[in-house]
């Protein structure tokens, strides 16, 4: 008796199966509802891109120099290692040889990393 | 709460409460209405102010700007508009989704204010329609509010047909726009 009353069946997933269905339906219906609803009015200038109002120039999907996004790129990593920095700061007392160890470890490795970069030429503008 | 909106008029019963759409739509939109702030110049400043904690528009349930006039109802026009600027004013007008208010803030932005001059728009109804107009120069934060619940009582008595009609239409076409 224990043991029948464990077992599922797929009936059992029956109300999650309903639930399923009004929350779908729910949600296309306020879409659909609303897109009747809802006053339209379309033009040229209303699909145009919007630039604060001034007229684009250009296309926005043109090659731009792969420098800017290395020096980007790299900025962010050495950023956020500056980051990790300041809670050390702060719990500099605490923490002990252990934690400036560790600290040397971790910026020795960033180090090591910035020396690679500087080697290959990434920091290289011209 | 002191300042829970009152229920639109309609038919109560246990359990149900019936009212035309209308109404409901108008409540929801004057209460939550998104703001596109255009501050060209001191205007702008008092609207700052407007907007910070001392008179607080979120009140209102306008404290979320929008800087994209994609997903914005209500532009609010603050300050001298250059004749330069017209048509970027437009601009940002006619890419406002439907359907859209204007608040025109202001002496400058509603007649062009001590700027009587070649190269200042004189009103910025020569170029877009405007619903409420506010006076000042510039205006106080409380006269920016009470724009605001101007515009507010406009868009609670809209009918939601009335942007589909043939005047509204007609408006949009005297004023160049499809």
């Amino acid at each position: 008796m224990n043991n029948l009353s464990n077992v599922s069946v797929p009936a059992d997933y029956l109300p999650m199966g309903i639930m399923f269905v009004i929350a779908i339906g729910f949600v296309l219906t306020v879409m659909v509802l609303t897109h009747l609803l809802g006053p339209k009015r379309k033009s040229q200038i209303k699909s145009d891109t919007f630039e604060c109002g001034i007229e684009p120039q250009g296309n926005s999907r043109f090659p731009f120099s792969i420098k800017y996004f290395l020096i980007a790129i790299l900025f962010v990593l050495f950023d956020v290692e500056v980051i990790f920095m300041y809670p050390w700061a702060v719990n500099f007392l605490d923490m002990g040889l252990y934690g400036f160890v560790e600290m040397l470890i971790f910026l020795s490795m960033f180090m090591l990393g910035f020396f690679y970069i500087v080697r290959k030429g990434a920091l290289k503008w011209e | 709460m002191s300042n829970i909106t009152k229920a639109p008029p309609g038919y109560e019963g246990p359990g149900f409460f019936a009212t035309k759409i209308d109404a409901v739509v108008g409540l929801a939109r004057k209460n939550s209405l998104w703001p596109l702030p255009f501050a060209t110049s001191c205007c702008g400043i008092e609207f700052m102010s407007t907007m910070a904690s001392h008179y607080d528009l979120a009140r209102f349930g306008s404290e979320r700007l929008s800087f994209s006039p994609r997903q914005a109802d209500l532009l609010m026009v603050m300050g001298t508009i250059a004749k330069k600027m017209g048509p970027v004013l437009r601009q940002v007008y006619e890419q406002m989704a439907e359907p859209r208010w204007v608040l025109s803030v202001g002496a400058c932005a509603s007649s062009g204010g001590i700027f009587d001059t070649y190269s200042v728009l004189q009103g910025i109804d020569r170029i877009i329609p405007v619903d409420v107009y506010v006076p000042g120069c510039p205006p106080r934060p409380e006269q920016i509010l009470d724009g605001v619940m101007r515009i507010q009582e406009l868009v609670a008595s809209e009918s939601i047909r009335r942007r589909d009609s043939a005047e509204y239409k007609e408006l949009m076409a005297s004023y160049g726009m499809q």
